[in-house]
């Protein structure tokens, strides 16, 4: 093995050894969580809308709002919405719990993000079904999860 | 001591959504990252917040790590009577921080 090869492998290593050190939640963790959260129900695609800036300079403060088609009535409205990510270190970002007494079913909150990757809401509705929505975002600058 | 931002309107109509705004200093400091040295450095997050209106709950978060530094939610609440919104968070290391800020509702 010539020099330049050595380097270039010790490089790479390290660049994996890294990675393997600050673990990350995978898709398959993502759906377990969802999977956990919803039991037999199943998830249905649509009525949830998440806002998130598509590039992202820093992760550290990624500004995400959630909003939920619903009437918000005491018949029917959004009892809980959960947001998920796929490759922070943990798949779970936040759970907001809503009531009839909310109004209108929208969330703003700001989150890290660890990477280039698409954030997943769920939301619970009164009578039990489950809905979702995501979007993507670029990140530039990754949320620090390395040393300072 | 953490200070805490917290945006209610002063007055409002009886059946009118009002927008609920809340900001609090903390670090939520996630516990994956390292000093310089390889020790990892605790974990030091918020973990619930909880705004009740009048003793009811409107509106509750459980949050993880990945909840930026500072934590801000913006949320929604019927204004049904004048009274007081409780604002309380709670998380690591036996952090706890109660406000309340009242509101008029003609």
């Amino acid at each position: 093995m010539k020099r330049r090869d050595f380097l270039v492998a010790g490089g790479v290593g390290a660049v994996f050894g890294a990675a393997a050190a600050t673990a990350r939640a995978t898709p398959a963790e993502v759906l377990e969580a969802v999977r956990q959260l919803t039991g037999p129900a199943g998830v249905k695609p649509g009525r949830v809308t998440l806002d998130l800036p598509p590039l992202v300079e820093n992760g550290n403060s990624v500004p995400l709002t959630v909003s939920v088609d619903s009437p918000m009535t005491a018949a029917d409205h959004v009892k809980s919405i959960h947001v998920f990510v796929e490759k922070n270190p943990q798949p779970f970002v936040a759970s907001f719990h809503l009531s009839p007494r909310a109004g209108r079913a929208v969330v703003s909150t700001r989150i890290r993000l660890a990477d280039t990757q698409s954030v997943l809401a769920v939301c619970e509705m009164s009578d039990g079904s489950f809905f979702s929505g995501s979007a993507d975002s670029v990140v530039t600058l990754a949320a620090c999860t390395e040393s300072e | 001591m953490a200070t805490a931002l917290i945006h209610v309107p002063a007055s409002a109509k009886r059946g009118e959504i009002v927008q609920i705004k809340a900001l609090i200093s903390h670090v939520m400091e996630t516990g994956y990252r390292r000093t310089s040295l390889g020790a990892v450095i605790p974990r030091d997050i918020l973990r619930r917040f909880v705004c009740t209106y009048n003793g009811e709950e409107v509106f509750r978060a459980e949050m993880y790590p990945a909840i930026a530094a500072n934590p801000y939610f913006a949320f929604n609440a019927i204004a049904t009577e004048s009274g007081t919104f409780e604002f309380t968070w709670s998380g690591d290391n036996g952090f706890s921080k109660t406000e309340s800020v009242p509101i008029k509702v003609e």
